[in-house]
């Protein structure tokens, strides 16, 4: 960075020049806010900052930053910022996500970049729904979700991502609610201290095609006991809470994977050689 | 959650100026983000309305500086008037934004804004000890109550929509 440069600290200066197409009255303006406040809370300058995505509405999130971006292949978000993060680890990467493209395209990828545990923030815009592509429930949608595209409804027993991180190896798990803005920015902040693979699940209503969310800023409410370290603790929490209770619910303290990178000295030419027709 | 914010204390005068300041500088950030989705989704009336009730606040933010005399009211907000929890009085509720909504719903949003910070300068106005600190308190309950009675005023002129006001003859819900 150019030492005459001051550093940002204000959260417009994270934001691009380029607005946000998500339908009025969606929760990922705020966590757009959140992300920003974050960053200007923790004085990172942009141009070392990534927010890597996969595909869906909360995926668009890199282009309204003003940091590196990277919007990658549909449920792969993970994988790109894994390998970004082991070979510059000196980078600050947030990974950006939503239900579907987290949970289901991306779901094997979520398993294991838990039990890798790399040094990196994973926030995933849960609605409950495929908003992008007009409505079709995700994993996370409720069994009894009835419309025209879901008859009777799904009959399926939603995914559980706090309860599957926990048990897959996230060192960090959090539950935000996108019209907390400042709360969310907080554990934003926590979450990105936080040496390991973080996990931030924000609650983002889809006011276009779940209606119904507008109701999750009555229910949502800060979780009544602290963060625990303790796995055991931390499953009971998950198992029985019913998905509304806020704030950092489990900090680990798991060495994060970071492998020597670099150390071999590798000739790239020599290597392209090999890939020769 | 709570809808109260949550300031820092307010000390002495410049506290509450820069507070004064920064609810107003949230509100002229909040209704430009406003206007710029109604851009987005084509709603011209609705983008002039929201520039217009950025520039009311960005009027009143000034107003406040001149108040605020040689004190850089400007760099003390941004080093201590952040909101802890809830967000700004008067930034508008992103989640009550909808494409199709009308002037009667953005004036809505703006009288609930100016209500909030008619509570929040009365609560200053009821707890604070320094007396230079009530009396300008009191001032910006007189200047925020006259906010509401404005927003009041201009609701006569858009009465409310009736109840099919969303109905969307193209709706983006395409499957169903």
């Amino acid at each position: 960075m150019n030492a005459e440069m001051p550093l940002a600290c204000k959260p417009g200066d994270y934001k691009s020049a380029v607005k946000p197409i998500w339908c009025p009255g969606c929760g990922d303006y705020h966590v757009l806010m959140s992300f920003t406040r974050a960053f200007a809370q923790l004085r990172l300058p942009p141009e070392d900052v990534v927010v890597v995505s996969g595909i869906g509405c909360s995926s668009r999130i890199p282009a309204y930053t003003n940091c590196y971006g990277f919007h990658g292949v549909h449920g792969r978000s993970l994988a790109l910022a894994a390998g970004l993060k082991v070979t510059r680890p000196e980078l600050t990467v947030v990974v950006a996500s939503g239900d579907g493209d987290g949970y289901s395209i991306g779901g094997n990828h979520f398993l294991h970049a838990c039990r890798r545990n790399v040094d990196m923030t994973y926030v995933v815009m849960d609605n409950h729904i495929y908003g992008m592509t007009k409505g079709q429930p995700s994993p996370t949608t409720e069994p009894e979700f009835d419309t025209a595209l879901t008859p009777g409804g799904t009959g399926v027993r939603p995914f559980h991502p706090l309860v599957v991180a926990l048990a897959s190896g996230a060192n960090f798990i959090a539950r935000c609610f996108s019209g907390d803005p400042n709360e969310t920015a907080d554990v934003l902040v926590e979450a990105i201290k936080h040496p390991g693979f973080s996990f931030v699940e924000i609650l983002s209503p889809c006011v276009t095609f779940r209606p119904d969310e507008k109701a999750w800023k009555d229910m949502v409410r800060v979780a009544p006991v602290p963060a625990t370290a303790d796995q055991g603790k931390a499953a009971r929490r998950l198992m029985t809470d019913d998905g509304f209770n806020l704030g950092i619910l489990y900090r680990g303290s798991r060495k994060p994977y970071r492998p020597a990178v670099g150390a071999n000295n590798f000739d790239l030419a020599e290597l392209e050689k090999d890939f020769e027709l | 959650m709570s809808k109260l914010p949550s300031y820092p204390k307010v000390s002495n005068l410049n506290d509450l100026l820069a507070i004064a300041y920064q609810i107003e500088i949230d509100a002229v950030d909040r209704y430009n983000l406003l206007a710029d989705q109604m851009e987005t989704h084509n709603n011209p009336e609705l983008v002039k309305i929201f520039r217009d009730l950025a520039r009311a606040e960005g009027i009143h933010g000034e107003e406040i500086r001149r108040l605020a005399g040689d004190f850089d009211v400007v760099a003390h907000a941004r080093a201590m008037a952040r909101v802890k929890h809830g967000e700004s009085p008067e930034e508008a509720d992103l989640g009550s934004a909808h494409y199709m909504m009308t002037p009667w719903h953005a004036l809505q949003l703006s009288l609930g804004g100016e209500e909030r910070a008619l509570a929040y300068f009365t609560m200053i106005v009821e707890t604070a000890k320094d007396e230079k600190v009530k009396a300008m308190a009191a001032e910006l309950v007189e200047e925020e109550a006259e906010h509401v009675n404005l927003v009041h005023r201009l609701l006569k002129r858009y009465p409310k929509p009736s109840e099919n006001w969303a109905d969307d003859l193209d709706p983006p819900a395409s499957q169903e």
